[in-house]
């Protein structure tokens, strides 16, 4: 089954094709706030490495974050419109779920000073949760995912990212639920309101 | 795959602000227009909140690009290209619509044009009243944007006369509307209380001197002129007429919108007027308008009201535009850009 996995919840942009858990091709493009401009490019790339045509896909995976919400939004819409022209479904999956393996703590960074977190040992331990380093009681398990925040963690973090092949693994079995974003805030409580947007 | 360059199918998305548009067009012929809006959920904050309408363009998206096509009885693969609002507008909720379109023409394996969100509200007139004259003036006007364009050729070359210097139009709308205790946004309310009432109020004129910038519009002064007066009555005990009242500053943004645009085309020596955006959908301008209009010999073109607002089917409308006139597609790594030129008409 040749499925289309898309995650941009961190900073890194991951486009990945498989044959069942075989990755055949992959890319983690290092895009930042470009995730808009480079996903698609990056696509055609990774499929046409793979020699996969869009039309071939059985499915795609993509992770619902928690991440930036503008790049997350990127990815999501962007595999909900592929899934809606090849008639596949889309299978949203927990972003952190796809970074590292085994029992751990997964952390990536949440902007405003916060870090997103997951725990697992077997399955996931409660979460995906986001909150400050300084404040988090971790279980005693090894830390992995963004290793900026070891310091205000006060625990060694070993460096992991998105992977396609995590990606696989995450997604839950059964029907594809709604491609609903993992937020985990709510829109600003006092909202930086703007009128229509301004010509320039 | 060969590309149709006549009476292309083209399929437009709009995000840049509150609406989730989603248009179908052939040529110049509108097939459908399916809109989403986010307003209800902005109401009580008096303006749109953008993370909230980034959150609603994505929960939107596909089930409106559904809509347009049962609406228009295409089906997807039918689709010759696609086009989307790059800018100007809100990024997180610009880029919602650019991430979907470009998705969609990458499955589908058609051309994607960005397009410019104001030079989409002038060709959208041609989908009612045929080719655009060129050269032809275009005013813009709306909770956004308050502009006057030379329009030498829409699918190219088009070039800013003027814009407001403060608030745009719609704004001072809003504003006034809360003045007025009328509900968000002010533009529908203000217009149907000002029916009730005369202009009786000598509001003043904003940038309308000898000196002044000729194409250049403000609002600002007026909208607190406005609550100055309204203030002053209730200080001294005498009852508003909110008609009145409404009636009064109504016809001054009306005032010198038409006469700013008339100006625009007798200064250029160009007899085709173009109003569009939001406020374009207000009864009393839509009037003065054409009796100036008609007192020039100026051939005056409004969209009807439902596409003035922001929908997508303008956004089809110049993309159908640019494919019947060879522009080229735009790049892979198409972005958004709040803030895009006006002369940019696509990228
Ligand atoms: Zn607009």
């Amino acid at each position: 089954m040749l499925t289309l996995a898309i995650d941009t919840a961190t900073p890194t942009l991951v486009v990945g094709v498989a044959d069942g858990d075989r990755v055949l091709a992959e890319a983690g493009v290092p895009s930042g706030t470009r995730h808009a401009e480079l996903l698609t490019p990056t696509v055609t790339d990774v499929l046409a490495r793979a020699g996969v045509a869009v039309a071939d896909l059985a499915r795609l995976v993509v992770g619902l974050g928690p991440g930036p919400y503008t790049g997350l939004r990127v990815g999501i819409v962007t595999a909900a419109a592929l899934g809606d022209v090849v008639g596949v479904p889309v299978h949203g999956v927990c972003s952190l779920d796809a970074v590292g393996e085994g029992p751990r703590v997964v952390v990536t960074d949440a902007r405003r000073k916060e870090v997103y977190w997951r725990a697992y040992d077997g399955g996931p331990l409660g979460g995906p949760d986001v909150g400050r380093p300084e404040e988090l009681d971790l279980p005693d398990l090894p830390v992995v995912g963004d290793a900026r925040f070891a310091e205000r963690l006060g625990r060694e973090v070993a460096p992991a990212e998105v992977t396609t092949a995590g990606l696989l693994r995450a997604v839950p079995a059964g029907e594809p639920a709604p491609l609903t974003p993992l937020y985990l805030r709510r829109p600003d409580a006092v909202p930086n309101v703007v009128r229509k947007p301004v010509t320039r | 795959m060969a590309e149709r360059t006549d009476q292309p199918l083209v399929l437009g998305f709009e995000t840049s602000c509150d609406e989730t548009g989603i248009g179908l067009v052939r040529g110049h012929t509108l097939l459908s227009d399916a809109l989403a809006t986010s307003m209800a959920e902005h109401e009580r904050f008096g303006g749109v909140v953008p993370e909230i309408a980034s959150r609603a363009h994505l929960e939107a998206m596909v089930p409106t690009v559904h809509r347009a096509l049962a609406d228009a009885g295409v089906a997807l693969p039918d689709v010759d290209a696609v086009a989307v609002t790059s800018g100007p507008g809100l990024t997180g909720a610009l880029l919602v619509g650019v991430a979907a379109a470009k998705a969609y023409a990458l499955a589908l394996g058609v051309p994607l044009y960005g397009v410019n969100h104001l030079a989409a509200h002038v060709a959208v007139d041609e989908l009612e009243h045929g080719r655009l004259a060129e050269p032809s003036i275009a005013m813009l006007v709306s909770g956004g944007h308050s502009s006057i364009l030379l329009v030498p050729d829409l699918s190219q070359d088009v070039v800013e006369l003027g814009r407001t210097v403060d608030d745009a139009a719609g704004e001072a709308f809003d504003k006034v509307a809360r003045v007025l205790d009328l509900p968000f946004p002010g533009g529908p309310p203000i217009d149907r209380a000002a029916q009730e009432g005369t202009a009786s109020i000598a509001f003043p004129r904003g940038l309308t001197g000898p000196r002044d910038p000729a194409y250049d519009f403000s609002f600002s002064g007026l909208k607190t002129a406005v609550a100055r007066w309204v203030e002053a009555q209730q200080r001294d005990g005498v009852h508003v007429s909110v008609p009145d009242v409404a009636a009064s500053f109504q016809e001054a943004v009306v005032d010198v919108l038409t006469a700013k645009a008339v100006r625009a085309c007798r200064d250029h020596g160009v007899d085709h007027l173009v109003i569009g955006g939001g406020v374009a959908a207000n009864s009393r301008l839509r009037a003065v308008a054409q009796e100036r209009c008609d007192a020039a010999g100026i051939v005056l073109r409004v969209p009807s009201r439902r596409l003035c607002t922001d929908n997508g089917a303008m956004v089809a409308a110049l993309g159908s535009r640019l494919v019947m006139a060879g522009v080229a597609p735009s790049e892979p790594d198409l972005g958004a850009d709040s803030s895009l030129p006006i002369d940019v008409v696509s990228r």
